[in-house]
């Protein structure tokens, strides 16, 4: 029997998340890389399985409980790690989301197994599988592999791979439904409802142009100075978490994991050494200037146009060159 | 309430790193700091020890360096500190880390853990809830508000794009922090003065080695990542590059 790749896509109140097509996506490369064959999993809500088994995948297993929903770490990794045992896989990929970071650990733990977490790609290296994964906030990168037996468990960073070039099967995969025994006093926590906060005011993601501004800004006076950028360039204003974090602008200004996802037409990063968590929030602009006095600030590696330089002497003469331009039609 | 905020050294935001001669870490010649999100664990121990009463313990792993966040934060206020000292848990992985803390705190009883969410240098974001496994507690992570109840905690987790959720748990409870739960507090010149007499207990490799084993992963090849982008520097005095952007803005990207 040869090795099996299980992805555990992600779903939320019945419906799966998009970036689970990437995780998909990411199994299939490793299958044509390594021989071993992919399967899927659906943890909770059944009803989607239908949708991932339309992927080139061989099967896709429903784990099933009453006790999967509302999601809890300690349901999901009881339900993962009793599928596992009796659907041994050599490897187990996720996605890197909120709820996989929440509870992936405790699942590989409770098992004595490692995660490799928020990769962005692998590398099979002569037979041994490699991960590779930005340290250092993205200023270098690592390839590292598990030196543990298997099962080993790897996550990759939203944006690592294409959910559109997901295969599609032949012809569907089959389903099977393993239900699952979640004891009584296992789960621990008591989720409430989700909610969102009450004023998502400024809606970011239809703007053409974005002036986000990060920590190279300095003090909270200075934001006027790329508030008038953004005036002039007829955008919206936007920044790095630290800034939203100091109350310098408010939340619904922050681009990144935890806040907004944008692609405008230009995206001009002020003073932003480009994070992670900032980076999966604005990879996707057509366009990227970044200016920033530290040269091997990461957000070069994603720029189009660099200026490595003081934003301070670099925004006041833009402005007035902007304002030129626009007069002068 | 008695509360344990794990805490880590990693290199200064913009400080430049240089490979070591295997290419498999840092020099470690650089400039070190707080972990950021660690520093908001630590603040909001503090808080609710302000709340609740009770004591908050402050832990790291690292060689000598690294007893500088410790003392930092009981210049902040935390009321003891615990050091696992040795050069070789920089080179830990989550899982050796989390049981080298598991074995140091041992004989201590906690009603929270604090971690932040993940750590600059590796940002692996697991440490916390494999400590929380190790010990049998219940864990949440990406924190942004905690109230103490009658049977445990209630937090506010935070969710991807702008979403969230209250969590009703008991404790004891291992919780990671998010940066901007609470505003940072600077250390008052009283505050450096009374941490020089603050109890700081030294944990040496030897004390925990028989809980750690074999680390489960490994770095093979640490790397200046290769660029996938062809990016144009645009160089010059402040007006011409403002110029030269202008014309960039106009001519090619067509948004002015």
């Amino acid at each position: 029997m040869s090795d099996t790749i299980l992805v555990v896509v992600e779903q939320r109140e019945g419906k799966l998340n998009r970036v689970s097509w990437e995780t998909i996506t990411a199994g299939q490369a490793i299958a044509a890389a390594t021989g071993w064959t992919l399967e899927a999993a659906v943890v909770g809500a059944a009803s989607v399985a239908g949708e991932v088994a339309a992927k080139k995948v061989a099967k896709v297993y429903a784990v099933e409980s009453s006790k999967l929903e509302p999601y809890t770490p300690d349901a999901f990794a009881a339900a993962l790690k009793q599928f596992l045992a009796t659907h041994p896989a050599k490897l187990v990929v996720m996605p890197h989301t909120y709820q996989v970071r929440d509870f992936v650990p405790k699942l590989a733990t409770a098992m004595g197994r490692t995660v490799i977490s928020d990769c962005i790609g692998f590398k099979n290296e002569g037979g041994k599988l490699v991960f590779t994964r930005q340290m250092f906030q993205g200023k270098l990168a690592a390839d590292v592999s598990f030196t543990s037996d298997a099962p080993w468990f790897a996550t990759f960073q939203n944006g690592a791979f294409r959910g559109d070039k997901a295969e599609a099967g032949a012809s569907a995969a089959p389903v099977e439904t393993v239900s699952v025994d979640i004891a009584d006093g296992v789960i621990r926590n008591k989720p409430q409802e989700v909610f969102k906060e009450a004023k998502q005011a400024v809606d970011l993601t239809q703007a053409e142009v974005i002036v986000a501004v990060g920590r190279g800004i300095k003090e909270q006076k200075n934001i006027e100075l790329a508030k008038q950028l953004a005036d002039a360039l007829g955008g919206d204003l936007a920044a790095s978490r630290p800034i939203c974090d100091s109350g310098w602008l408010p939340m619904d200004r922050q681009i990144g994991s935890s806040g907004q996802t944008v692609a405008p037409k230009l995206y001009l990063a002020l003073g932003i050494s480009g994070a992670i968590q900032h980076i999966v929030g604005m990879k996707g602009s057509r366009a990227i200037i970044a200016v920033n006095k530290d040269s091997e600030a990461p957000i070069f590696e994603i720029a189009d146009y660099a200026i490595v330089g003081n934003l301070f002497d670099i925004v006041p003469p833009l402005i007035e060159e902007v304002k030129k331009a626009k007069a002068g039609g | 309430m008695k509360i344990l905020v794990c805490m880590k050294q990693v290199p200064q935001k913009d400080a430049p790193l240089k490979l070591n001669e295997s290419g498999t870490w840092i020099r470690e010649d650089v400039s070190y700091e707080v972990n950021e999100p660690d520093a908001y664990a630590l603040e909001e121990a503090l808080r609710q020890r302000e709340k609740h009463k009770g004591e908050v313990v402050v832990i790291t792993s690292g060689p000598a360096r690294a007893q500088q966040v410790l003392r930092e934060a009981l210049a902040k206020g935390a009321d003891r500190a615990i050091h696992l000292e040795d050069d070789k848990f920089v080179g830990f992985d989550a899982f050796n880390t989390a049981k080298a803390f598991a074995a140091a705190i041992k004989d201590e009883q906690f009603d929270l853990i604090f971690t932040g969410l993940q750590s600059d240098d590796y940002g692996y974001a697991q440490t916390g809830v494999i400590l929380a496994e190790l010990l049998g507690w219940p864990h949440a992570t990406i924190i942004m508000q905690i109230e103490k109840t009658d049977t445990g905690v209630r937090v506010k987790r935070e969710l991807e794009a702008g979403y969230f959720q209250f969590v009703d748990m008991p404790t004891p409870a291992v919780l990671t922090i998010q940066s901007g739960i609470n505003k940072l507090r600077y250390a008052t010149l009283i505050g450096i003065k009374q941490a020089k007499n603050k109890p700081l207990r030294k944990v040496t490799l030897g004390e925990v080695q028989s809980a750690v084993g074999e680390n489960l992963q490994k770095i093979e090849k640490l790397y200046v990542p290769q660029k996938t982008k062809k990016t144009e520097h645009i160089e010059g005095a402040p007006g011409e590059i403002a110029k030269k952007l202008v014309d960039k803005l106009r001519n090619e990207l067509r948004v002015l």
